[in-house]
């Protein structure tokens, strides 16, 4: 045997012990009948052809590894971010097990969420029984200040009406008449985790806001939109306003709920946006979307309010970030603090500093569209080439956009834009178009492997770095963050290349 | 602009309720009513009197030959038929495969979310059959139609279709703002079937908001495509179709919330009416024979 409790092999060099890899090759000639090596290497080197991409890009009726979710994982993303509230789905146990265990693995904290736990017998009556014991027992356990609740695809092919089933739950004394239920139908059929954030957002905007009289006062809101980075980006963005003397709410806020320290007390809530904030950012003269894409119809149901909407696409880098800057100083009438500019100067001169390594190399990248359009901007700005950029849920308007940023920058003119395109896609793009470095989520580990593509690990998932989520990405010093994970990957990538001892040796620099 | 009026019409299946609707939103449209019909129902006939034409491009055929709903434009789906009345069928899958149900969500929150009611004075949802399923019920959820009008005749099975749907009206309407607005009663010549509609109205807590007598001009305008309205505009028939939607027309806000039956009170309702003979319950499951034999040893 070679594993014994004195010294206990981790799977990583277990499975490299002469027996087990004696049991795979019998595995493999006994039981697996696979075609030969040659044969196999022959489809693979196929599959890396134009001709083969061609076939790849003609498909129709099949989707690989798609660069999305589902909506009810923005739903409760959208959820968390307000204070004392319990995310409630409407559907069956294994989707919401799901939405918790993809954040946790993401941001290495427990995510709380309830499901109604439809099974069979709801299927065929409806979930109303589920919604009436749901609601009772979420609100008796786990204590919440409020419940938002969503649906999965269950409870939306069988057609539950989330308004008159809560509104039917109240009545039979489920949960209190006043109590605060906001709703939204979620189908995780339609859209993807931005569509569930921003029906979430607006179904609890609406909630609070319709029928109230609007006050208006100076304040302006801001929305993040759907962000792997919350948990840094968010108190980034407060530092900001508050460098402003900006009066302002962040409406939906989970970063500190995906933040909690290890003190010995549990906290199933922390942090977010109060239903006061909520109710007050009615009143606000504007608000301020950094995600658009994201937050599409939320921005839409705001502006039909009196307010001011402004709506931007993940700005980051320079220009970027200048704008978000200035949108925030026209929107409160204050000028841009001193210190910002001078953080916009470090971020110039680190972007001078390390000009001869970043201009003209090659990237792909993937990921949500508001995403997408930031970093291409940012790339362009710092003289790299964003040669394939691609989004699942980025539609037709969303490529226009990039195109438009291609068309601005005299490093988009070999760069190309694909909408509702997955990861498969992206192979075919990095064998027959190769690039220096990926840009994208954890799901670009397998393109790395195969493409031989460094991975720059950016949007939301990314379970097998940790803690990066923890800084931001946004802001001038986000950016800089961003700029060094890319210089980063460059220098690896230029190591690794000139490693060999008297062959290439001869630029394996100590100064770079 | 006057708020936006929606209204749907249910039944049991080959009612008649395509035919009532569209007539009877015809004549509405005389009323200087801008109309949308909104066809829920896979067999995609709720406007064809109107457009003259069996439309093809229902919302989910058109959806899914683009991939996704979320491709569509308005205008694919939209058209425009006589008097101006605007006409979109949600269609749906083949009989036995799929999920109807899920297609009449799909298209009612397509429709909303693209902003076909802007602009219109009155939406009408013409729905298949029965309430058997939640995505039927679609059209009667909050901030949908405000009153349901049931399309019933004097037959033992459309009464009972109309009980049914108004089982369907009050899971909602007792949290909700929808109302059971009236029966519309399309006349088989059935015995006593005026009485029988009013007093199933009664029972339901509503009226028999209008009695649509049986007229061949009806299938005569059917077969080219048209409403009597366009047919024969001074037809007596379209007369009746007229006074139907004044009374509709007149009635919003006026609907009730449905007192359903129970099928018991139903057939007591039927057996007082001397439609259904009155059954010794000693005799009931007794085969012919078995009374013969119980007859001789008596």
């Amino acid at each position: 045997m070679s594993q014994n409790a004195d010294k206990v092999i981790d799977h990583e060099m277990l499975f490299r012990e002469p027996e087990y890899v004696e049991m795979f090759d019998n595995k493999k000639k006994n039981f697996e009948f696979a075609f030969p090596l040659e044969k196999m290497e022959e489809i693979r080197e196929w599959t890396k052809t134009r001709e083969y991409q061609d076939l790849n890009f003609a498909r129709e009726g099949l989707t690989v590894n798609p660069a999305k979710a589902c909506q009810p994982l923005g739903a409760v993303f959208a959820a968390v971010g307000f204070a004392k509230t319990l995310p409630f789905v409407h559907g069956s146990q294994g989707c919401v097990a799901y939405y918790r265990s993809h954040f946790s693995r993401h941001f290495k904290e427990p995510t709380s969420c309830v499901s109604s736990s439809m099974t069979e017998d709801a299927a065929v009556f409806g979930g109303l029984n589920n919604m009436v014991d749901g609601l009772a027992n979420a609100v008796n356990l786990y204590k919440p200040d409020m419940i938002a609740v969503s649906t999965t695809c269950m409870a939306e092919v069988i057609g539950d009406d989330l308004g008159a089933f809560i509104r039917t739950s109240k009545q039979k004394g489920s949960v209190a008449e006043d109590y605060d239920v906001p709703f939204a139908h979620t189908p995780a059929f339609v859209g993807s985790h931005i569509t569930g954030y921003d029906n979430a957002l607006k179904g609890v905007l609406t909630h609070f806001w319709e029928g109230r009289e609007r006050t208006p006062n100076e304040s302006i809101n801001f929305i993040g939109g759907f962000d792997g980075n919350v948990v840094g980006n968010m108190p980034e963005i407060r530092r900001i306003l508050s460098l402003f003397g900006a009066e302002y709410t962040v409406v939906c806020d989970p970063s500190e709920v995906w933040n909690t320290p290890t003190d010995g007390e549990f906290r199933m809530y922390d942090g977010g946006t109060t239903k006061d904030e909520v109710k007050q950012a009615l009143n606000a003269k504007a608000t301020l979307s950094f995600q658009a894409f994201s937050t599409e119809k939320t921005t839409k149901y705001i502006a039909t309010t009196g307010q001011e909407v402004v709506a931007l696409h993940h700005p980051m880098g320079v220009a970027g970030t200048d704008k978000l800057l200035m949108e925030i100083s026209r929107l409160t009438g204050k000028p841009i603090p001193a210190a910002l500019e001078k953080e916009r100067g470090r971020l110039m001169d680190a972007i001078a500093d390390s000009s001869s390594h970043i201009h003209g190399k090659k990237f792909a990248l993937y990921g949500d569209p508001d995403l997408m359009l930031g970093l291409t901007a940012f790339l362009l700005e710092l003289g790299a080439e964003p040669v394939h950029v691609l989004s699942t849920n980025g539609g037709e308007d969303w490529a226009a956009q990039v195109q438009a940023l291609f068309d601005a920058s005299p490093f988009g003119a070999g760069c190309h834009v694909y909408a509702k395109k997955d990861l498969w896609h992206m192979r075919s793009l990095l064998f027959t178009e190769p690039v220096d470095l990926l840009i994208g989520n954890t799901y670009g580990k397998y393109l790395e492997r195969d493409c031989g593509v460094p991975l720059i690990r950016m949007g939301f998932p990314i379970f097998d770095r940790h803690h990066h989520h923890r800084f931001p990405i946004w802001g001038y010093e986000g950016s800089l963050r961003v700029l060094v994970a890319i210089l980063d990957e460059i220098f690896e990538a230029l190591d690794a290349n000139t490693i060999d001892t008297a062959t290439t040796d001869y630029s394996y620099d100590i100064i770079r | 602009m006057a708020a936006l009026r929606q209204i749907a019409f249910y039944g049991k299946g080959g009612i008649g309720k395509s035919t009532t609707s569209q007539n009877t939103l015809a004549a509405l449209s005389d009323l200087g009513q801008k109309i949308l019909i909104v066809g829920c129902d896979p067999k995609a006939d709720s406007t064809r009197l109107i457009l003259h034409a069996k439309c093809q491009d229902t919302i989910l055929s058109l959806a899914a030959e683009a991939g996704s709903v979320e491709d569509l434009e308005l205008e694919d789906v939209m058209k425009v038929g006589f008097k101006d009345i605007r006409c979109v069928e949600s269609g749906g899958p083949e009989p036995g495969v799929g999920c109807a149900g899920r297609g009449v969500i799909t298209s009612i929150n397509f429709l909303e979310e693209e902003g076909a009611y802007d602009g219109i004075d009155y939406v009408s949802y013409d729905v298949l059959g029965d309430v058997v399923c939640g995505g039927f019920a679609m059209p009667i959820r909050e901030n949908k139609a405000q009153e349901i009008y049931i399309v019933m005749s004097g037959e033992m099975m459309a009464m009972y279709a109309a009980n049914n749907i108004s089982k369907g009206i009050l899971k909602y309407a007792n949290s909700g703002g929808v109302r059971l607005g009236g029966l519309v009663c399309n006349e088989r010549q059935t015995d006593k079937e005026l009485e029988l509609a009013q007093a199933l109205a009664g029972m339901l807590g509503t009226k028999l908001i209008h009695f649509v007598p049986r007229d061949n001009i009806v299938q005569h305008a059917e077969l080219r495509r048209m409403t009597v309205i366009e047919y024969a505009p001074d037809s007596k028939q379209a007369g009746e179709y007229r006074q139907l939607a004044d009374k509709i027309h007149a009635n919003a806000g006026n609907g009730t919330i449905p007192t359903p039956i129970t099928m018991d009170q139903l057939e007591d309702l039927l057996m007082e009416h001397g439609l259904m003979p009155t059954i010794d319950e000693s005799l009931v499951g007794k085969s012919a024979e078995e009374l013969a034999a119980e007859a001789a040893a008596a």
